[in-house]
């Protein structure tokens, strides 16, 4: 199947999609964080009536309303990807990305519209308590807002709550509760949110350093960096515990991903975690995996630990998935596949009986579609169906990419939560911007959240591939077939004009951040 | 009630300093994303393609029996 796809138009697709979601989500984590960490100073501001806290409010509003304005609605381009470049997709996904997204967005709009109007004009004009709840529910009403397309993704990684009508060819939603409080999708959400306010405590800490740095505003500089290290710390540990459940669940729910992600072959109990490690440019994978480091650090029994919590459960490899293993219950691919055509060729069936107004076999085959034993045994399996004669390398994730994006992901969280315990440590002490090679410790942290958060998209998307909606319907399947070339031109067009749209978020922000909280 | 809320963003807009350069932004930013990049590079191709439901999903079904 698929022999006649231009695996360019795939790439060129991919690649937009992938250029646009990175770019959205250079804007997102920081508007979810930051706006919680205003409401907190306007809280103080509020409690203590301490102008300096009121300044400290608005320099740090100020650059929460930079990003918000450049950022805001960039989200909306994948929903137009999704109606051309993702048609199949689109349709498949059904209910799932239809009515709760719209209702979502127009909330959102509304409430959002609303009270960050009020929360930047409202100062003096509305009273305290007004004011500060408009802060409150700016957090809430952004943080909420990020729930369905989550829930949405968490779909896609682990779909259930849903049923597949085979006259419509889409998902139904069968059980609103089991896609919304699925654990990927609540997990999903608490990491995605937690590491969003460690993002954005490290940028108030690192912008705070440079003040210190210059030995301006250094009132300013210090109270901001101890609430900002405070939910540095906390954000922190609550990333790590997240990310930590996180794996747990990608182990049972996608061990493929958990294997690539660990660059784990040969399945094996007692499995050790690579802490750092270094992979070689030549592997060669399957048939014949090899030995994949050039060198590695491991913690001894530490993976099979952190997903079964005892050193003797089993960790199953990219070999043991692919091939199979009886003995460990995986079932190879080969008849995963087998299954998959059996479930395609039903559906083929299904439509063509439908088409002669043969009403008898059609009622049979329309049954399958709704006897849970069929569905585990065949429908289970459908998206395999279609790589059959194919080679099974295109089931496997990117191992290299998974890997590094996971170990990167995490180095970095370890740092962030070192870093924001000295920072808080020191804070606390008054002691914090004595040491001027700390603070340039700040300033170069500054950035990294970003690069772990980008790091856990791509694990999280490239480690799922090939499939966009988990074992059900491939990559390859979801694309619009379009021409090449019209991807191509509107990639290029979405690349000039977010380069000119991020220049522009860094200017100004630049320019306010300069101006420092007396600026106007 | 409503000409005070109305007064309230009026002025709020009106003595915005840095404010009014990110508002020019945005709206670029929309007018550039709805009038330019979805009227011309991005239709939704089910809806525009095919006028029922029924035909988009037949249309889907050929396409994932049919690949
Ligand atoms: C330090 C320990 C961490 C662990 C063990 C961890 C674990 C994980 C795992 C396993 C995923 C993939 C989930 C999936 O495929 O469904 C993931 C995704 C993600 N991670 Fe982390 N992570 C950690 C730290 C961080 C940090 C420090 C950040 C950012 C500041 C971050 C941001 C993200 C984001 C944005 C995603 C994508 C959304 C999601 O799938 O949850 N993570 N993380």
């Amino acid at each position: 199947m698929f022999e006649s796809i231009d695996m360019s138009l795939v790439d060129w697709s991919r690649g937009q999609f992938a250029l646009t979601a990175m770019f959205h989500w250079i804007f997102v984590p920081l508007t979810l964080g930051l706006s919680f960490i205003v409401a907190f100073m306007h809280t103080i501001y509020v409690r203590t009536g301490d102008e300096e806290w009121k300044r400290i409010t608005k320099f740090w509003m100020k650059l929460f309303g930079i990003n918000f304005a450049i950022g805001v609605s960039t989200g909306i381009i994948l929903e137009f990807e999704f109606g051309t470049n993702w048609s199949n997709y689109s349709w498949f996904v059904g209910d799932i990305f239809g009515a709760p997204l719209a209702i979502e967005g127009i909330l959102a709009f509304f409430l959002e519209s609303t009270f960050v109007a009020i929360m930047f004009f409202g100062w003096n004009k509305v009273s305290k308590r007004f004011h500060l709840t408009a802060s409150w529910l700016t957090a809430f009403g952004a943080n909420l807002s990020a729930i369905w397309i989550l829930v949405a993704n968490a779909w896609m990684q682990h779909p259930v709550g849903t049923v597949f009508n085979p006259d419509a060819a889409r998902n139904e939603m069968t059980n609103f509760w089991d896609v919304i409080f699925s654990d990927v999708a609540v997990n999903k959400f608490l990491h995605t949110v937690t590491s969003s306010f460690l993002l954005a405590s490290v940028f108030v800490i690192g912008i705070s350093a440079w003040f210190l740095l210059r030995k301006r505003e250094v009132l300013f500089a210090k109270r901001s960096t101890v609430i900002a290290s405070m939910f540095g710390v906390i954000a922190a540990i609550a990333t790590i515990a997240t990310g930590d459940t996180s794996a747990r669940i990608v182990a049972r729910k996608q061990p493929i991903k958990f294997a690539a992600m660990e660059a784990l072959y040969e399945g094996q109990t007692h499995a050790p975690l690579v802490a750092i490690g270094a992979m070689r440019t030549d592997t060669t994978k399957l048939p014949n995996p090899r030995e994949d480091f050039i060198f590695k650090i491991e913690i001894p029994n530490a993976l099979s630990y952190m997903v079964f919590l005892t050193p003797s459960g089993f960790i199953p490899g990219i070999t043991d998935l692919v091939y199979g293993n009886t003995e460990q219950g995986y079932m190879s691919y080969e008849e995963k596949i087998e299954r998959g055509a059996v479930a395609i060729q039903t559906l083929k069936e299904l439509k063509k009986a439908k088409e002669r107004g043969d009403e008898a076999t059609y009622s049979a085959l329309r049954e399958k579609f709704s006897d849970p034993v069929w569905l585990d045994e065949y429908y289970k399996h459908f998206g395999y169906g279609y790589y059959k004669g194919r080679e099974l390398k295109e089931l496997i994730p990117n191992v290299k990419l998974s890997f590094y994006s996971f170990h990167v992901m995490v180095i970095l969280g370890g740092h962030f939560l070192i870093f924001s315990l000295i920072v808080l440590w020191l804070s606390l002490k008054n002691r914090w911007g004595n040491h001027k090679w700390l603070l340039w410790v700040a300033l170069i942290t500054l950035p990294m959240p970003w690069i772990s958060s980008q790091a856990g998209w791509v694990l999280a998307e490239l480690g799922r591939q090939p499939w966009v909606v988990y074992e059900l319907m491939p990559t390859i399947t979801a694309v619009t077939r379009l021409k090449p070339g019209a991807v191509q031109l509107t990639f290029w067009i979405f690349l000039a004009t977010f380069t000119v749209l991020f220049i522009a978020e860094i200017k100004i922000m630049v320019t306010q951040i300069k101006k420092g909280p007396g600026g106007k | 009630m409503i000409g005070k809320v109305f007064r309230f963003y009026y002025n709020g807009f009106r003595s915005m300093t840095w404010g009014r350069k990110l508002w020019r932004i945005i709206l670029i930013k929309l007018f550039i994303m709805f009038a330019v990049l979805r009227l011309f590079f991005f239709p939704d191709l089910l809806k525009r393609d095919f006028s029922s439901d029924e035909e988009r999903g037949n249309y889907v079904l050929e396409q994932l029996t049919n690949p």
